[in-house]
């Protein structure tokens, strides 16, 4: 196949990538921006493997490509509760994939044609194994995290002088870096690349240690536009466009994601990945006792009924509890009834960006439903029960009234504005960020102890069981 | 600022530091390249810049794009753009085919692998996820 059939091929891809991404705006065409997606995708492969000229091996890449499949099926399976380290697992996989084919053309340049080690392209080449040896590492560890694996820690890792000891390294890998786009055949060379390699894989995993839960969803953005642009430097190093594009559209969705999530919680990128946000002070545990007010089953399930507009707002809590299915029947119980329900989704409830959105989904509640934050917002003054489900530290006033609280200025959803509050809660700890939330000690809010399935699980008996009207 | 204010500015910078190494690169190969690699380097430089124009472009049109994409897929979108950006597979099927030293192509085999795992797993939980989003409507 000539040049000109392959770079066509790149060409068409290319258009597809696009409108693929273009059709998600809108779930009606979205299933066509997935079929986009592998119909490029498909295009692509093929238009690379046909080059007689250039490929000359095929069974390793037929096995390779095998075996892809034949991890990539499973992976594909996973329970939606576990979405968020699956997409972890794959953005430490594209970081791997940059990595070792940086690390591979370096290698081969060396041997033969140095001529081909000009600057710009060791530049790209030590851009290329850095983002992808520490998107790597960084992505396992958030992976692990995610996976809640017993050897490793759940709670933000701190020690002193660590933002040092982080950004040192990160130096001493650029310094390398510079060094060897300098002088890329210097006899020292080849230690100094592998330096680079062992300190970018370093740093991907000290990176992750001081963050905690709360922090996955941004994480999780920003590792995801290291892989894009992981592999738009793969581009420049091979000369290939549509890995500049493909990666670039990667790149800039992680990077817009980031910033969405950066927002929702009022932080800056930098105060994510250096600020360590679950150790927070010893929240402050102030002096008087509060007293929660609990409310049993019966009564708020009469309440329910006779609400005209419920807002059920849910959190990570849903998601450990599995309690989205209990959750839609209680919808269906009070839409039976022909009482208004609506979810209020958080940007940042869950352990990844639209992680509630996929879970009601996949507990078939109509995507018509589910509200955004701001949408939502606007309505909370006529809503007559707000039912919090394992969410916290979305819904905190002192977010809005607390200058000294370390979620201060995060926008949070308005459930202190509905007429009652009832708040699902597994335990009488504070949430995630160690914080005390006001919510829970207003005269309008009553608690519903126990684990979130289980009490929905009972409200629901106590709707069903009540008769219809 | 405006969240999109923000969005273009990063993407600018990122690309300016991008632009910022290309002319360098002419400056940097010349002296110690002699004339047939120099001539190379000029058509090559040219293609550098050509380069970092698209780098460019595909970017904002990213953002253009993505910025439009419903919140409620925001799970779906980050598990498409994986699969799309394991486009590295191209990379890793050239250096695992082509006529290179076996250890070259171990690594490449490797990429590969990893590569193909999220393209099959990418493609195939987001149309899985997509599925689930129905209107009341679409149930009946």
């Amino acid at each position: 196949m000539s040049i000109a059939v392959t770079q066509l091929s790149y060409l068409v891809a290319t258009a597809l990538f696009v409108l693929s991404l273009h059709w998600m705006n809108d779930p009606k065409t979205a299933r066509r921006g997935v079929h986009a997606g592998v119909a490029a995708m498909l295009l692509a492969v093929l238009a690379t493997w046909a080059q007689p000229a250039v490929i000359v091996h095929h069974g390793w890449i037929v096995i390779a490509i095998a075996l892809g499949f034949a991890v990539g099926w499973p992976l594909s399976r996973v329970p939606l509760t576990a979405v968020p380290q699956r997409t972890a697992l794959s953005h430490a996989f594209g970081g791997l994939a940059a990595g070792l084919v940086g690390t591979a053309k370096y290698f081969l340049w060396l041997g033969e044609g140095q001529e081909n080690l000009t600057a710009f392209r060791m530049t790209a080449i030590i851009a290329e194994i850095i983002l992808g040896y520490l998107t790597f590492t960084g992505s396992l560890m958030a992976a692990g995290k995610l996976q809640e694996l017993k050897w490793i820690p759940q709670r933000p890792v701190t020690y002193p002088g660590q933002n040092f000891i982080n950004i040192g390294l990160l130096v001493v890998a650029v310094f390398l870096g510079v060094a060897l786009v300098l002088n890329p055949v210097a006899a020292w060379a080849v230690p100094a690349f592998v330096a680079i390699i062992v300190l970018s894989l370093a740093f991907g995993v000290l990176l992750i240690i001081p963050i905690g839960g709360a922090d996955m969803p941004t994480v999780i953005s920003i590792l995801n536009s290291y892989a894009g642009l992981s592999a738009v430097a793969m581009g420049f190093v091979l000369d290939n466009k549509l890995l500049i594009t493909a990666g670039a559209l990667d790149g800039s969705s992680g990077l817009i994601l980031s910033i969405i999530m950066c927002k929702a919680m009022n932080r800056s990128f930098v105060n994510v990945l250096f600020g360590a946000f679950g150790k927070v002070e010893a929240a402050k545990t102030t002096g008087e006792q509060k007293i929660y007010k609990a409310e049993s089953l019966e009564g708020a399930a009469q309440i329910l009924e006779q609400a005209n507009l419920v807002v059920i707002i849910p959190g990570y809590g849903m998601a450990v509890a599995q309690a989205q299915h209990k959750v839609r029947e209680l919808y269906d119980q009070l839409k039976k009834r022909g009482i208004n329900v609506k979810f209020a989704i958080h940007p940042v409830a869950g352990r990844m960006p639209g992680h509630m959105n996929v879970l009601l989904a996949e507990a078939d509640v109509p995507y018509t439903d589910l509200a955004e934050m701001d949408d939502i917002n606007a309505d909370m003054p006529q809503c007559d029960v707000a039912l919090v489900v394992g969410a916290n530290d979305v819904v905190n006033p002192a977010a809005r009234t607390d200058a000294s609280s370390p979620i201060y200025g995060m926008p949070i959803i308005a459930a202190d504005r509905a007429r009652t509050v009832f708040a699902i809660k597994r335990s009488k700890n504070p949430g995630f960020a160690g914080i005390d939330n006001e919510l829970y000690f207003s005269d309008k809010t009553w608690m519903l102890f126990g684990d979130a399935k289980a009490v929905v699980g009972e409200l629901v008996k106590q709707l069903s069981g009540g008769g219809m009207h | 600022m405006s969240r999109r204010r923000i969005a273009t500015l990063a993407a600018a910078a990122l690309v300016l530091g991008f632009a910022a190494i290309a002319p360098g690169t002419e400056v940097g190969a010349s002296p110690a390249a002699v004339e047939p690699a120099e001539a190379a380097s000029a058509s090559s430089g040219l293609d550098y810049w050509s380069m970092v124009f698209v780098f460019l472009l595909s970017t904002f049109i990213g953002i253009g794009v993505i910025r439009r994409v419903s919140r409620l897929l925001h799970t779906p979108l980050m598990s498409l753009t994986n699969a799309i950006s394991a486009i590295a597979v191209v990379g890793s099927i050239i250096v695992t085919g082509s006529d290179y030293p076996l250890e070259i192509r171990i690594l490449g085999a490797v990429a590969l692998f990893a590569s193909m795992t999220n393209i099959v797993s990418g493609f195939l939980i987001t149309d899985r996820m997509l599925k689930m989003f129905k209107t009341e409507r679409d149930k009946q």
